[in-house]
C-alpha cells in the first residue's frame, strides 16, 4: 500500500494520512492508491501538513508497517528512549520496528 | 505593458535607465551599452575597465539561495561603481537587508514584495558588525568612538 | 568570559524579533517551506525525524553557570527534560514546536545566547579548544579571536548564502584538541620568532563524504589583519565554490580542485584589494574582547597535592582531569558517557547541577567539548574530591575520558532525518561490552567515533576506530575504519573491508581491540600500534 506522512506544521509531530485528516498513529494510515499527489498538494497548501511525502507500506496483523526502517522509527519514536515513544509500555515495540 | 516603476523598488533619486541590460559578453564587445546584467557564474571584475560608462548593473538571482550576487555587488561597489545596482529574479524580502548592505540600491523581484514587510526588513537591524561600502558604522567602531 | 554590551544584546534581540516574524509568516502561509527552510536553518531549527530540532550555539564551547542553568530550564519547559551536546560544542533539543521557537530564542537572549547560524549555508558556530584559558600548554587563550570572528560572521551580509556550510575552529597550542585541520578554516594562533602573535590559516579541511586535511595556506597572518584575511578566504569561496553539486560544494573541494597554491594566490590577491577597503575592526576591539578572557583570581596558595586514598577517585582524577596553567588547579572533565548511556545527552537536572558545580568549583564557567563532554576548567585540586563525590551521586562520574567508552556518536537514525543507520545503540553496546569484559580498563587511550551517515557528524574518519552506518537495502549496516586521528597528528581512517550488521560490528570492534592487545609494545596506544603494524593483521583477524 501507499501511505502519506509528514509533520504537523506548528508542532512538528509526525503524522499519517488517515483518509480524512492527519493522525499521530501510523496504524491509522490508509492506502492512497494513485491519489497521493493530489492529497499532498491540497493539504500542504492548506498548511495542515509540512514536508509530506508518500511511502510504501504493508498492512500486517498488528497494523501498518512502513517499508523503510526510517519511517518505522518515525512511527514509533527513538528506539533508544522507549519512554518517549508512542508505545512506552510495550517491551516489544522497539524490536518490531528494526 | 508592465510599468517598471511598479515592479522596481528603488533607493535612488536619479532617473532609471530605460535601456535593456545586455549580457556581460555582449557588453565587453560593444561600446555604447549603459546597462549590463551579471549572471551568477560571471566575474563582476570583468566590468571594471568600463565602469565609468555603466549606469545600471543588474545582478541576476535565478534562485535566492545562490549567494554569488552578493559578492558581485560588493566587488563593484568596492571598485567605486556608483551607478544603479539592481537585484533581479528570485529576490525575497528576507534577503533584501543583506543585499542593501552589499550595495544593491534597486530590486526587481519576480514576485512583488509586500511594502510593509520591506519596511520591517530594512529597519530590523539597529546596528551592524561588519564594514561594507554602505557607509554604516560598524559596532566595532562605535565602541571605540 | 565574554559579556554582551548593549550592541551585542540589541543584535540578538533583533534576531529574536526577526525570527518570530518569520515563523509567524510561515504559519500564516506567507512563506513557503522552501522559502522558510534556509531562514529557520540559520536559526538552528531543523525538521528532524520526530519533530523540529533546535540547535543552540555555544560559541567556542564556553558557558557560564547561568547559561548552563538556562539550558536546563529550556529543556524542562520546552522539551522533554533533556538535551544533547554535539560535536560542534553546541546543544540540541529534539522535541521543539515551531510555535515555541520565538519564546525559546527570547529565553536564550536573556542569558546572552542564541541559535544564530547553527545551520544553513553560512558561517557556523566557531569552535575552539575546550581547555582554552586553562591549559598549561597554550600560547595564548584562543577565545578572544574566536569571539571576534563570531561577531564578524554574525549576519554577514555577503556570506549568508554560501555554496555550503562553513566551519571555523580556533586553537592556540601545539596540541590540537579541536580537530582544527578538519575544519573549513582552522586557525592556530602562534607566536613568531619576534614574539608577535599571528594566525596560521589552514583552509579546506573537513570530514563528510570526501574527508580532507586542511593545508596551511598562510603561516602568519598578523592579528590586525585577521578579519580581512578571513573575508578574503570566504570571498574566493563564495565566488568560485561549486554550486552545481551539493556534495562538491564545500571549500575543501575548491581548494583541492584549484590546488592549495592557486587558492592561496587568489586569496592573497583578494586580501590585497580588501586591505584598501578598511574593513578590519580597530585593534582596540580585540584588546577590549581580550579583557573578558583574563584569568580569574586563582588562589596563589592553592595546594598542589591531591589526596588519592580513595582508589575510585584516583582513577577518575587520573583519567578525567587535565593539567592547568595555575599551580594547584586542574581542568576536570565531566563524562556524558555513562556505560550504556546515550553519548552527549544530559537531563535538565544534570545541566542545573553542572551549573551549580561550575559556580561552586570553577569560577562559574564550564565548557562543552567536541567529544560531547563537559569541562569545569578551573578546579582547585583541594576541591576535586568533593566535586567527584557530587558527580558520582548524579551519575556524572564515569572515569572514561578518551577511553573506549568515551564514544562520540551522532544522533543517528533514532533522531536524524539524514541518517542511514542508528549510532547510539552501537555506542551503548560497545561501552557495555568493554565494561563487562574488563578490557576497557586496560586499553588506555582509544578514540572511537560513530556516524550514522556519510555526513560524519560523529567524526568517524577521525576515530582511532571509526564506525559508519550505511543503508544496505533497507537494513542497517556498519563499516569499520581504523587509524584516524583528529589531534595534531591528524589522519583519516581507512576502511577495513566489507561491513557488518549490528551485532557483527560490536564483535568486530572487540576483534580489532584484541589484535591491538596482542601486538602492543611499550605502552603504545591503539593508534600507535595500528600505525606500526598496518591494516593487514586487523584484516586477517576480522575477515580471515
Amino acid at each position: 500500500m501507499k501511505i502519506l506522512t509528514g509533520n504537523d506544521l506548528k508542532t512538528g509531530a509526525v503524522t499519517w494520512w488517515d483518509g480524512s485528516g492527519w493522525s499521530l498513529y501510523v496504524d491509522d494510515a490508509v492506502d492512497v492508491g494513485d491519489g497521493g499527489d493530489a492529497i499532498i498538494a491540497r493539504e500542504e497548501s492548506a498548511r495542515r501538513i509540512n514536508a509530506p511525502y508518500e511511502i510504501e507500506a504493508e498492512k500486517t496483523q498488528s497494523g501498518v508497517r512502513p517499508a523503510h526502517i526510517k519511517d518505522r522509527i518515525r512511527g514509533l519514536g527513538p528506539t533508544v528512549r522507549p519512554d518517549l515513544t508512542l508505545k512506552p509500555g510495550d517491551p516489544n515495540a522497539v524490536r518490531e520496528v528494526i | 505593458m508592465v510599468d517598471l516603476a511598479q515592479t522596481i523598488l528603488r533607493f535612488r533619486d536619479d532617473t532609471p535607465v530605460s535601456d535593456p541590460a545586455v549580457t556581460v559578453e555582449a557588453f565587453t564587445g560593444q561600446s555604447n551599452a549603459l546597462a549590463v546584467r551579471i549572471e551568477p557564474g560571471e566575474d563582476a571584475r570583468s566590468l571594471l575597465p568600463n565602469l565609468e560608462r555603466i549606469r545600471l548593473v543588474e545582478v541576476n538571482f535565478p534562485a535566492f539561495g545562490d549567494g554569488r550576487g552578493y559578492s558581485a555587488a560588493r566587488v563593484l561597489r568596492e571598485a567605486g561603481y556608483t551607478g544603479e545596482l539592481r537585484a533581479v529574479g528570485d529576490v525575497l524580502v528576507d534577503q533584501i537587508g543583506h543585499m542593501r548592505r552589499c550595495g544593491f540600491d534597486a530590486f526587481q523581484p519576480d514576485q512583488p514584495l509586500d511594502a510593509g514587510d520591506v519596511e520591517i526588513a530594512l529597519s530590523r537591524w539597529p546596528e551592524v558588525y561588519q564594514a561594507t561600502t554602505d557607509g554604516r558604522v560598524p559596532i566595532w567602531n562605535l565602541r571605540h568612538g | 568570559m565574554y559579556k554582551y554590551d548593549q550592541w551585542d544584546q540589541a543584535m540578538v534581540d533583533a534576531r529574536v524579533a526577526e525570527f518570530r516574524d518569520q515563523c509567524q509568516r510561515r504559519i500564516e502561509g506567507k512563506l513557503t517551506e522552501d522559502q522558510f527552510k534556509p531562514l529557520r536553518l540559520m536559526n538552528g531549527l531543523y525538521l528532524q525525524l520526530h519533530a523540529y530540532m533546535l540547535r543552540v550555539a555555544i560559541p567556542y564551547g564556553t558557558l557560564s553557570g547561568a547559561q548552563m542553568r538556562a539550558l536546563g530550564d529550556i529543556a524542562d519547559k520546552f522539551d522533554r527534560k533533556y538535551g544533547h551536546f554535539t560535536t560542534r560544542q553546541n546543544i540540541q533539543y529534539n522535541w521543539i514546536k515551531l510555535e515555541d521557537a520565538g519564546d525559546i530564542l527570547a529565553a536564550l537572549a536573556k542569558v546572552e545566547m542564541h541559535a544564530i547560524q547553527t545551520s544553513g549555508n553560512c558561517i557556523r558556530n566557531i569552535s575552539s579548544d575546550h581547555f582554552a584559558g586553562a591549559a598549561a600548554d597554550e600560547v595564548v587563550d584562543p577565545r578572544p579571536y574566536a569571539e571576534l570572528l563570531r561577531q564578524w560572521s554574525s549576519f554577514h551580509p555577503e556570506f549568508s548564502y554560501l555554496p555550503r556550510k562553513f566551519k571555523f575552529a580556533v586553537i592556540a597550542s601545539e596540541t590540537d584538541r579541536a580537530a582544527m585541520r578538519l575544519h573549513d578554516i582552522g586557525i592556530n594562533i602562534v607566536r613568531n620568532d619576534a614574539g608577535e602573535l599571528g594566525a596560521a590559516f589552514y583552509v579546506g579541511g573537513g570530514m563528510g563524504r570526501t574527508p580532507m586535511i586542511a593545508p596551511l595556506i598562510n603561516g602568519f597572518v598578523p592579528l590586525d589583519r585577521l578579519i580581512t584575511y578571513a573575508e578574503a578566504c570566504l570571498r574566493v569561496y563564495n565566488r568560485y565554490g561549486r554550486r552545481d553539486n551539493k556534495y562538491k560544494a564545500r571549500i575543501k573541494i575548491l581548494v583541492h580542485e584549484l590546488g592549495a597554491e592557486e587558492y592561496t594566490r587568489q586569496v592573497e590577491e583578494e586580501f590585497a584589494l580588501l586591505l584598501a577597503q578598511n574593513i578590519e575592526p580597530p585593534f582596540a576591539e580585540l584588546e577590549r574582547i581580550r579583557t573578558y578572557f583574563e584569568d580569574p583570581a586563582f588562589a596563589a596558595d592553592a595546594p598542589d597535592e591531591l589526596d588519592r586514598s580513595d582508589p575510585d577517585f584516583a582513577v577518575w582524577s587520573d583519567r578525567n582531569t587535565h593539567p592547568h596553567k595555575a599551580p594547584g588547579y586542574v581542568s576536570a572533565v565531566i563524562s556524558l558517557k555513562p556505560v550504556g548511556g546515550i553519548p552527549g545527552d544530559a537531563t535538565a537536572d544534570q545541566m542545573r547541577l553542572m551549573a551549580d558545580l561550575a559556580g561552586e568549583y570553577s569560577f562559574d564557567e564550564c565548557r562543552v567539548t567536541h567529544t560531547q563532554n563537559i569541562v569545569l576548567p578551573h578546579v582547585r585540586k583541594a576541591d576535586l574530591f568533593a566535586l567527584w563525590q557530587k558527580l558520582e551521586a548524579a551519575g556524572l562520574g564515569t572515569p572514561n575520558l578518551d577511553q573506549v567508552g568515551d564514544i562520540i556518536a551522532c544522533p543517528g537514525l533514532d533522531y536524524c532525518s539524514l541518517a542511514n543507520a542508528r549510532s547510539i545503540p552501537i555506542a551503548q553496546q560497545i561501552s557495555q561490552r568493554f565494561a563487562a569484559n574488563g578490557k576497557g580498563e586496560i586499553l588506555g587511550e582509544l578514540k572511537l567515533k560513530i556516524s550514522g551517515c556519510i555526513n560524519a557528524c560523529g567524526h568517524h574518519h577521525a576515530g582511532h576506530i571509526g564506525i559508519l552506518g550505511v543503508d544496505k537495502k533497507g537494513v542497517e549496516n556498519y563499516q569499520l575504519s581504523l587509524g584516524g586521528s583528529e589531534a595534531e597528528d591528524t589522519s583519516l581512517g581507512k576502511i577495513t573491508g566489507r561491513g557488518f550488521d549490528e551485532a557483527g560490528i560490536v564483535d568486530a570492534v572487540e576483534t580489532s581491540v584484541d589484535v591491538y592487545l596482542a601486538q602492543r609494545q611499550n605502552g603504545e596506544r591503539f593508534l600507535d600500534t595500528y600505525r606500526r603494524i598496518g591494516m593487514e593483521p586487523f584484516k586477517e583477524a576480522l575477515y580471515g
